[in-house]
This record gives structure tokens, sequence and C-alpha cells, in this order.
């Protein structure tokens, strides 16, 4: 039985987290889901309450789903890009975000190129940071949202068959998918040439294969990472057609995998690089899925990480907010 | 001041000479003497320092330290580093050439040898800069480095990555006399790493200093100690492969050298899982298996030398994202605590004359200094210390100008209770800096 809690006043990586307290978000996004689905899209869970969505890494689907989130939830909200704050003049990223909580910010949404900055702002702030993407490191509500898909899809994680196919080595998409699923039971398998699936992964306790071939018919679920060939990425693997001959599904691959099986992608697709474009939009594919889950998800994120009380899995909870 | 000293009743612990007996010990005139006149002993005149229950050993001696003068005043001054080895029992330091400027001219050598002279309570000594400006590329003026006073060449926080430049900066350097030491990093397989490649990497997601880079350049410089028959000395090594490397290549009389640095030994790439940069360090900390091999290393002689690499940073220059901080930490103060508590107290894996000796006799007689002995008529450098003592380590009571250690709090037994320079007592545990 899960208790349903949450004590924390950020949320920085998937890694830091117990079972519990992760299906308390996956609960608390199900009730936010039936928000969105509704006539009247707005709760006042957090009116009064100031967000600003800190991005220092430029992102736009990430960006734009959290600023919907915090509306949906009542909050005021503020962007601020790297090119649009004192950074560029060389101010620290700690001064930075000290001048957000002089300004009275509840909440700091932030997207940066280093591993650990949202734990470093996290230690030094009152105000709740919730990662929105660090680095290599993790992408918390990216991993909860795909594990919310798969849940919602197919009724339950546990005992799922996960492939992750892609640039895992440089992938906080990957590492919060790693850590939230092999938590709540799943069987993750990583999929890559050996250069961006290193044999180090294996310590997170999932299985390593370097080619799709092998885990097609064995999978339940098929998340595909953009892949990229520029230029830090060339010496570790030869270009874009070798990957898609080895490592893209393909229509004919997409033919051999199992009829229930999910084709999920964090996006943006390269279409006929990673994922085959009627794949993309064919049967199984949750892609779009994935982002209307987002926003349920982070509605969740937010609300807990205020101080809001865990809502239990029932179907009509989010009545009660209304 | 006092002329002469006497110190009474400690266990004299003398590597160089073999000696480990209780008794007495003199000083006058700044150095070492077998006997004081009997008018002076216990008269006025003559300091006795009550040594019973101690050890009294040369004093110690640190091949590795980053004094920042010139050029970064604001995280250490000559002053406040030689503070910091004068309060870990250090009485002799060695300082690396990445000021700014670089230590790769006859004119700021002689800059901070001013400096030392004046401000320093601790012996100082340069190294000068192998290449201009650690740059790599053109040979700094080694013969005029060496006139200079330089006692080492390096490119320490950099490593020579050019095979041709570095050996013929050995060959160089063998006219003059001159050891060679080395940071031991390849940076096309360290490229942008800031933490040890593994699985903490993997988990944090940080970009990975492979153990690789370390052992490639320790095997480079195998090859050329061997080629040119010069010795070469590699820099707080921190991998197990490279220990390895350097046994075998030892074995077969190949003339390298190699430190440790407490670090090392004291603490794995776990430590990072908080992006704590006081954890961050250049080379990296590695695994609990390179642990195990380096003190291996240092209890079967691959290892002969310990040293710090004392790198003080400014608090404000630390708190910033782990990629984006500056490598080192602090290091004299807690140094001979953290290697008596490792080597002696937890691991057995020395005896204490055997770790003190890899703190005086090793390093000066590698650097080819008159230190690091209590042989009659040697310079009055000498280091009191209790190896039981315990303590725990406080950030706040350094002597540092910076602050950045992963060891605050730890509580560690072993600790310097009386540095004594030249004849004189620079600091005691109780009463502090006596000037």
């Amino acid at each position: 039985m899960t208790t349903h809690q949450w004590k924390h006043k950020d949320l920085c990586a998937l890694a830091d987290h117990t079972p519990d307290e992760l299906l308390t978000i996956l609960d608390t996004a199900k009730a936010f889901k039936g928000v969105g689905e509704r006539n009247l899209k707005k709760v006042p869970a957090l009116r009064g309450k100031t967000l600003v969505n800190f991005f220092i890494e430029p992102s736009t689907r990430t960006r734009i789903s959290f600023e919907l989130a915090a509306m949906r939830l009542s909050a005021d909200v503020i962007n601020i890009s790297a090119s649009a704050s004192s950074l560029e003049k060389g101010e620290t990223l700690l001064d930075t975000a000290r001048n957000l909580e002089a300004l009275r910010a509840d909440l700091i949404v932030i997207r940066h190129q280093s591993a650990g900055s949202a734990r470093f702002l996290a230690d030094r702030l009152n105000a709740s940071v919730i990662n929105a993407g660090d680095g290599a490191h993790e992408h918390p509500t990216q991993g909860l949202l795909d594990a919310f898909t798969i849940r919602e899809k197919l009724g339950c994680i546990k005992g799922v068959r996960v492939a992750i196919v892609g640039d895992i080595l440089f992938s906080r998409v990957a590492r919060s998918n790693i850590q939230l699923l092999t938590k709540l039971g799943a069987e993750v398998t990583l999929v890559g040439p050996s250069t961006l699936v290193p044999a180090t992964f294996a310590c997170l306790g999932v299985k390593l294969a370097h080619s799709i071939d092998e885990v097609l018919e064995e999978v339940d679920v098929i998340n595909l990472l953009r892949i990229q060939h520029e230029r830090q990425r060339k010496e570790y693997f030869p270009g874009l057609g070798e990957y898609t001959a080895r490592f893209g599904l393909t229509k004919k691959r997409a033919e051999r995998i199992n009829p229930e099986c999910l084709i999920m992608h964090p996006g943006p697709m390269n279409r006929g690089v990673e994922i085959d474009s009627d794949v993309a939009d064919g049967r199984g594919s949750v892609i779009l899925d994935q982002v209307t889950n987002g926003l349920a998800v982070r509605m969740a994120v937010l609300y807990l990480c205020s101080g809001g009380v865990p809502f239990a899995p029932v179907a009509s909870a989010a009545n009660s907010l209304s | 001041m006092n002329a002469s000293l006497h110190i009474k009743g400690g266990r004299i612990i003398d590597p160089a000479n073999g000696i480990d007996r209780i008794g007495d010990l003199f000083v006058k005139d700044g150095v070492i003497v077998d006997s004081l006149p009997k008018t002076e002993k216990g008269e006025r005149g003559s300091e006795v320092i009550d040594a019973t229950g101690k050890v009294v050993s040369p004093g110690l001696i640190d091949i590795h330290v980053h004094f920042r003068e010139p050029g970064q005043s604001h995280k250490e001054t000559i002053a406040t580093g030689a503070r910091c080895a004068a309060a870990g029992g250090f009485t002799t330091v060695v300082c690396m050439p990445n000021t700014s400027p670089v230590a790769d001219s006859p004119a700021t050598i002689a800059w901070i040898q001013e400096r030392a002279a004046s401000t320093a309570c601790v012996n100082v000594f340069c190294t000068g800069a192998i290449t201009k400006g650690l740059a790599g590329e053109e040979m700094a003026p080694i013969g005029a480095l060496a006139a200079a006073g330089v006692i080492a060449l390096t490119d320490d926080g950099r490593c020579v990555q050019n095979h041709g430049v570095m050996r013929r900066a050995v060959e160089y350097a063998r006219h003059y006399g001159l050891p060679v030491m080395d940071h031991c990093q390849e940076t096309t397989l360290s490229a942008d790493g800031v933490m040890n490649e593994g699985e903490w990497s993997t988990r944090l997601g940080l970009p990975g200093w492979p153990s690789l880079a370390e052992d490639l350049i320790v095997a480079r410089n195998i090859l050329l100690a061997e080629e040119t028959g010069h010795p070469i000395h590699c820099q707080h090594i921190s991998s197990a492969r490279s220990v390895r490397l350097l046994r075998e290549a030892r074995q077969r009389g190949v003339p390298i050298t190699a430190e440790a640095c407490p670090h090392h030994i004291a603490l794995t790439d776990g430590e990072l899982k908080n992006f704590d940069t006081n954890f961050k360090m250049n080379p990296p900390l590695r695994t609990q298996a390179d642990i195990d091999e380096i003190i291996a290393g240092i209890s079967d002689g691959t290892i002969t030398i310990l040293a710090s690499d004392h790198a003080p940073h400014a608090t404000y220059e630390k708190e910033v994202e782990f990629d984006r901080a500056p490598f080192g930490i602090l290091g004299l103060e807690t140094e001979l605590a953290l290697f008596l508590e490792i080597l002696l107290h937890q691991r057995k894996a020395l005896t204490l004359p055997q770790i003190l000796g890899m703190l005086t006799v090793n390093p000066a007689k590698f650097l080819r200094l008159d230190r690091g002995t209590l042989s009659m008529g040697a310079p009055a450098d000498i280091t009191i210390l209790d190896p039981d003592h315990a303590w725990t380590v406080d950030k706040n009571e350094s002597s540092s100008l910076s602050r950045n250690t992963p060891f605050h709090g730890h509580s560690l037994r072993g600790r310097a209770m009386t540095t004594i320079v030249g004849g004189k007592i620079v600091w005691d545990l109780e009463s502090g800096f006596r000037s």
C-alpha cells in the first residue's frame, strides 16, 4: 500500500526520491489530468504564487509546458532566458537566482547545461527549485511524464519491459527514466552504439544492448531519444546513416514489434533518423500523449513542491479542486 | 629570541639515519648539535621543550603546493600558505609554477624567492615551468631557471602533451641536474572531464576524466625516463593501473618516482553525489580499487613521496556550477593527520618511521635538499608531533585565505604539536604562531 506523501520543496533528481514519493507525484498528476480535460482548465491551487521559468539553455516545449502548468494552477509566471539575464554580464548563477528570490519568487524552474545546477540552487535558496533539465544529469519531469504515459496506457509499470534507444551517455532523459522505471520495477534495456551506451551503465540495474534488432520483439515500450551528430558526437559514431541502419525504428522493424508496444519519443523528433515518419504517426505511437501528460505531471510537481496535499488515486479527486 | 633549544624526552625518529629512540635533541644557532654547554641546559638563553610522549621528527617537506603568488593573492599568499604549512607540521614546501605570471622566468623566480624570504615562516622552494607559459609548446629558459635556483621543473596543472617537446625538455634538464615532475593527464582522453569516469559520472551525468588519461602519460614518462636516463617524477598519482605501471618500471630500475596525496586515499568519487565542488580536484577522486592500489604502492615502495597538492580557491570561485568550478582543495593542514589516520591507524600499512621517511628524507633526497634529517649540523627544521592526537577538522580555523576543504568535520588522529624552522619555533598547537 502506497503512503501518499511529499515533504520536499524541490525536485532536482528522481534518484533522490523513494518509489512511494514517485507514485505520489504520478497519482497527483492523474488527478490534475482531469483538470486539463475540462472546459474551464484552471484551478486556484497556486494563486498568489510567483513562478520563474529560468531557462539558461534554450527550450520551447518544456518551458511552455511549465508555463501552462503554472497558469492552470493560477500562479503568476515570468520567463527568463540566458540572453535576457545578467549571466550575460558575468553575474554568477547563484547571484542571479538570489535576485529572483529577493523579488519573492516562490518557485524557480531551471534548465541549465551544467549537471547538478538545480541541486546547487536548491541547497542555497528558500524558494522551490524544479529541475527542467541539468546537463546530462536528469530531466525529472520528463521521466515522470514518460512513466505516467506507460502507466496510463499499460496499467502498470512493474514488470513492463522498456527499451531506451539512442544517445544514452549524454541524455538526462535517459537517466531520469532509468531512475524512475527501475525504482518502480520495470525492466529497462538501454540500446545504442557501445560508445553511447558504455558498460558503466550496467551499475544502474539495467541491461545493455548494442543492436535494436536484439530487443524489438522483447519489449512493451520503445523510447527513442533524439540523436544528433554535431561536433561533440563525431568521435562517438560515424554518422546518422549508419545510426539509422543499426538503431533507427524503421517501418520494417516496426512490423516486428509486439502490437501492444508503445512507441515514445521525448521530442523534438528527427523524422527518418531515429524514427520513421509513418511509425511516429502510426499505431502504438503515444508521442503526443506524452506532451499532454507532461502538463499534468508538471502541475502535480509544482503543486506538491509548494506544499500541496497529495491526491490518492481516486478518479474524481480533481473535482475537489474546483 | 633563544639561540638554543633543548627538546627533552621525545621519541626521536630520524628516518634518514635509521634512528628511532627516546632521547633529547639539541639545537644551537639554527642547526642540530649533539649537546649544549652545561650552563645553557635549562638555563636562561635556552628554551626547553618537553616532548615526553611525543615524536620528534625532521621537519616535514611537501613538494607539491600552490601558494598563488604572484597573481592570485585573494586565494592564498606565500605568507598565508606558509602558515598553513607550519600549522600542518611542514617546515619546507615546494611551490608549483602555475602562478600569474607563470614561474617560467628568472625574474618571477626571484620575485617569489624574495617574497618568501620576507614573508614566509617556513622554507619555500620554487619549481620552474617546463614550457613557456605552461603552454606545452616552447621550452622555458631551463638553464636560466636553474641558475635562479629552481629545484625542479614541472608544468603542473597542465601536462606537456607533445611527446617531442617533453623528450627534449627532459634531455635538456639533465644537463642542469634538474628533476622533471609531471602532472600526468592526456588531454584528448580527459577532454572536458571534471570527475572520474565510472559509476558515479554515469549516475551524475558529469563528463568523465578516465584513469586511462593518467595511465597513458605515466607510461610515456616511464619510457622517456628509461630512454633519457633522467629522473621523471609523476605527481599526485590517482589510478591503480598507474601504480602497477610504476611498480613494474621501478623494478626494472627506471629512474621514475611518484607521489600520492591524502585525498586520493581518503575519498572516492561517490563523494560527488551532492555535486559539492570541494570534492573537485585534478586528478579526480577515483574508486576504492584505486585507493587500495595506491596504498599498496605506498607500502611496497612504488610510491616514495607523500604530498598535499595544497590548492586554495576562494569560496565564491568554488560556489558555482560543478563543471565551472576550479579544480583543487586545501591540503597542508590536514595532510599529516590524514596520512597517519589512514596509513598508520586504519590500514596499518606502514610504520610511523616509514611514513615520516616519505615526508622527510625521501622528498629531500629526490630534490637534493640539505634537509629532512636530524643529522648533526643539519638545519634545525624539526616537527614535534603526536600521532595519536585526536581532533576534528574545522575549516574556519584554517590559516589559509581559502576554505575549500572536503575534510571539514572529519575526526582524525595525528597532528603536529610544534613546528621549528631553522632552530626557531614558528608555531605550536597551544599558542599558535610565534610572530
